[in-house]
């Protein structure tokens, strides 16, 4: 975290490096995973996306609360950094960070500030709205923030929480994380205002749009989005737009143009973006030792979680009245 | 004792917990205009100010929302539905979010969150969007309590203990009750929650009641007394409802009935019937009875609704028909 950067930020690439790429190789074995049906039940993937946290949560602190959606391994990573606790949770363990009761939707660690994913699109805006009003009540000048998707900001609860958010003037940050596509829906045909700032705007709610794909871009939009929300002056909204290389859920078809997601894939891809302004930071060496680094922490993650003890029957019939 | 009305027996127990913890707060709709449209945030604002009786937008999800995120971030809202018909506008805020987080995170997850829902009642003319009694949905979500309380003293007693809990608690309100003057306690209490209460002893039939109903099912006890001696229960707390204290009568009468203003299918009454014929079989005389309402959204029309809403003379011909084999 030492090398200079270009953005003024004080992480380094490589520390953006480091986290986009723990997400996409978490992911890429998910994947893996539950195609040898060692994970169970829904799985969304967010690869493409990743940029997205780790640019956001990088201005977070352990304070800040986040609330997050179904496709949530990559807030969780961004805000947590707990591969093992993320590995665990999936693998349905006593170990996992919802000790096993959640599953890839319901990950969840108070300690650093991750207050949920949300099996309900559009769920978690609301409870954010609530810690942003606690953090207000309490005076701490924490953020409560929301990251949720294209497709969840044709819910009327993001405009009722604007709504309350703007008048009260909490801290809350909305992370609208466009990536183009509700499951199967495209954006353009479900969403009569494609630029979502604008809905902010329509509460007086300061906004900005940045380029998903660029954890740089996406840093340096949520620095000005913290600075006015730690002034007191209100909610922000950004709008990210990204792309999820992955169909909606686990392995189901995948209905887009894939000339157009290839574009994403070879042009966009934030490690790629990143790693090109770069050069002389992401040797090839380099990059091999950070792969080494991130693969070698997973593998022993999920060597761990295979091997740890499911949740305890007689635990949850004594704790849950069962 | 002191006498007051219902109303101000609430408002009272939400000020003491107001004053003994500072993390509790109100929000709902026009709390801090005036003392409410009820007259149930009265003296709240003044006391407290505006950082803690929050005056909301209609927006039943947003505020909903907002108290639970709240509650999970170590605050203890009481969230106030101007009529209790209006929280289906909150729903995937209470029956997905609020009954679910502390399973969903492992037990790691607090939601000490109350849900007032003002205001329940039909028989008012106030037509079907206003006329409803919904605890049994909150009681089938698992994940709730919920609470019913037909008494002012029990009022403020079970609201003490609904805004100390740790989980979500459904704190239903009878309108028909609210400005009635009644007998309170002068000093601090508290009404535990999953206790029921014998308001009428009684050997020969049990009649379980709760809410507006109660008053009800006591007219009718009073109205049978030369012939028949009905115990009659206050549940209290719909779930867990008491089944230590509606057995142990059962025990003793052998014939159970179940009056509420809440329409039968899958309701309270049905769960309360399904488990006594489960439990003690051996006890009873005669098939338990359930009085209810009609199976029918409330209309406007006084006679149609007199018609629809439980009555009395349902609850009396109902004990008829247990006890004597009247129809």
């Amino acid at each position: 975290m030492t090398e200079k950067n270009r953005s003024g930020s004080p992480y380094s690439p490589e520390y953006f490096y480091r986290w986009m790429l723990t997400i996409r190789t978490l992911e890429l074995k998910l994947k893996e995973l539950y195609i040898d049906h060692k994970i169970n039940g829904a799985l969304h993937l967010s690869i493409g996306q990743e940029a997205v946290p780790v640019g956001v949560c990088a201005v977070l602190n352990d304070e800040d609360k986040i609330f997050s959606t179904h496709r949530s391994h990559g807030h969780y990573i961004g805000k947590t950094h707990d591969v093992e606790g993320a590995v665990a949770e999936l693998l349905g363990r006593a170990d996992g960070c919802s000790r096993g009761y959640g599953g890839s939707m319901h990950l969840y660690n108070y300690a650093k500030g991750f207050l949920g994913g949300n099996g309900i699109v559009g769920g978690g805006i609301s409870l954010a709205l609530g810690s942003a009003f606690t953090a207000w009540y309490k005076n701490s000048g924490g953020i409560g923030a929301a990251f949720f998707g294209d497709g969840a900001a044709n819910q009327g609860i993001l405009h009722e929480t604007l709504n309350l958010a703007a008048l009260l003037k909490l801290p809350f940050l909305a992370v609208c994380e466009n990536n183009g596509i509700a499951a199967t829906t495209p954006t353009a045909k479900s969403t009569a205002q494609q630029d979502r700032t604008k809905l902010a705007k329509a509460y007086d709610i300061p906004a900005l749009s940045a380029d998903g794909s660029d954890v740089e871009a996406v840093y340096a939009a949520a620095c000005k989005a913290a600075k006015h929300l730690r002034s007191g002056k209100g909610p922000f909204l950004l709008d990210l737009r990204t792309c999820r290389w992955e169909p909606h859920c686990g392995i189901i078809k995948d209905t887009r143009d894939q000339a157009e997601l290839d574009v994403w894939r070879n042009d966009r891809d934030p490690l790629k973006v990143l790693a090109g302004r770069y050069p002389e930071i992401f040797t090839a060496e380099r990059t091999a030792e950070l792969e080494n680094e991130v693969g070698g922490r997973l593998e022993q993650a999920v060597g761990k979680s295979l091997n740890s003890a499911a949740p305890d029957l007689a635990e949850f019939k004594n704790n849950f009245g069962v | 004792m002191k006498r007051v009305t219902y109303i101000k027996a609430v408002t009272d127990a939400i000020a003491e917990e107001m004053d003994r913890d500072e993390n509790v707060f109100v929000i709902g709709e026009d709390v801090d205009i005036d003392g409410g449209v009820w007259n149930e945030t009265a003296g709240l604002l003044e006391k407290f100010g505006s950082s803690r009786v929050i005056g909301t937008p209609i927006s039943e999800g947003a505020f909903t929302g907002l108290a639970a995120g709240a509650a999970m971030t170590g605050l203890r809202p009481v969230v106030e539905f101007m009529y209790g018909d209006f929280v289906h506008v909150a729903m995937d805020q209470v029956a997905n979010q609020i009954a679910k987080a502390r399973l969903m995170f492992g037990g790691q997850a607090s939601m000490p969150v109350v849900l007032r829902m003002c205001a329940c009642g039909a028989g008012t003319r106030e037509g079907a969007q206003h006329s409803q009694f919904l605890e049994s949905w909150f009681a089938h979500l698992p994940g709730l309590t919920v609470v019913f309380p037909s008494t002012a003293a029990d009022g403020k007693g079970l609201m003490k203990s609904a805004i100390r809990a740790n989980e979500p608690v459904v704190f239903f309100e009878s309108r028909h009750v609210y400005y009635d003057i009644q007998d309170v306690p002068e000093e601090e209490y508290l009404v535990p929650i999953g206790k029921a209460a014998i308001r009428r002893p009684g050997d020969q039939v049990t009649l379980v009641s709760y809410g507006y109903a109660c008053e009800k099912a006591l007219q009718a006890a009073e109205l049978l007394k030369e012939r028949l001696s009905v115990e009659v229960i206050d549940l209290r707390t719909i779930k867990p409802w008491d089944t230590e204290t509606v057995f142990k009568s059962v025990e003793k009468t052998g014939r159970l009935v179940v009056a509420h203003d809440a329409p039968p299918t899958c309701s309270v009454g049905a769960d309360i019937i399904r488990k006594t014929v489960a439990e003690k079989f051996d006890y009873l005389d005669a098939p338990p009875e359930l009085a209810a309402s009609k199976d029918v959204p409330m209309p406007f029309n006084d006679v149609l609704e007199d018609y629809a809403v439980l009555s009395t003379d349902d609850i009396v011909r109902t004990l008829e028909h247990i006890a004597f084999g009247i129809i």
